[in-house]
């Protein structure tokens, strides 16, 4: 499960870059968010935009990460794929979770 | 056409690979397509996990193309359901954040995006089927 997390002042940016959350990958991706959020003072923003595919165990570490960081680093979520999105719209996850159509300005690298 | 998956989540991602090329699905439009592969991704994990939790076996997925959409047998040779029956499939309730549910979702999905979903229980095995509309 390769991910990139990014400090910027009070914001760790953690873009994953698989396609896929699945059930082959869901424990992998909980275990990597813990290792590269686990000294972040604030906020946490997951970049999903390389995330084509999201199935219930994606979506369960999604939230067992959104539990872990705790009420002191609120995780918010960016760049969600179509099928991604459908399935936090039919979850009901998108009410539960912040989430921004792109990164926000400011926070997406150079070309 | 008919795909013989290997029940570990690996070759799942696989077998969804080839079961989403197949020329059934290739007529379905986008948005039916990532319905197909959110259903069929839930149907085989839930074998896996459940089913055959551990023990050796094989998953065989048969794709018929109709003009209503796609109509999709899963077979194995694992566990029955509980009781025989299909789980209900009710959206886990969210309440306080700090107490989210992290499972539960798949059936659900299944059942909000599939028709004609039937279950039988028979001595070889567990058969579900299901239409994906088109």
């Amino acid at each position: 499960m390769n991910l990139t997390a990014e400090a910027h002042d009070d914001l760790l940016v953690v873009t994953v870059n698989e396609n896929r959350i699945d059930a082959a990958s869901a424990i992998q991706f909980k275990e990597r968010m813990r290792e590269v959020s686990q000294d972040t003072s604030g906020r946490v923003l997951l970049d999903l935009s390389k995330v084509d595919f999201l199935d219930s165990s994606g979506l369960g570490a999604v939230v067992g990460v959104m539990k872990l960081l705790g009420p002191a680093h609120e995780l918010e979520l960016a760049g969600l794929t179509p099928t991604v999105a459908k399935v936090f719209r039919l979850t009901r996850m998108d009410t539960v979770f912040t989430i921004h159509p792109t990164l926000p300005d400011g926070l997406r690298k150079a070309g | 056409m008919q795909v013989n998956i290997r029940n570990d989540p690996i070759a799942v991602r696989e077998g969804l690979a080839a079961l989403l090329a197949s020329p059934e699905m290739n007529g379905l439009e986008h948005g039916a397509r990532s319905k197909a592969e959110i259903v069929l991704a839930e149907v085989l994990n839930n074998i896996v996990e459940h089913a055959y939790a551990g023990r050796v076996g094989d998953i065989c997925v048969n794709l018929q193309r109709h003009a209503e959409g796609v109509f999709v047998v899963v077979s194995d040779e694992g566990q029955p359901f509980p009781n025989e029956e299909l789980p209900k499939g009710t959206l886990p309730q969210i309440e306080a954040t700090d107490d989210l549910p992290e499972g539960g979702f798949g059936w659900f999905l299944i059942r909000t995006l599939v028709r004609g979903l039937t279950y039988q229980r028979t001595e070889a095995g567990n058969y579900v089927s299901f239409w994906l509309p088109a």
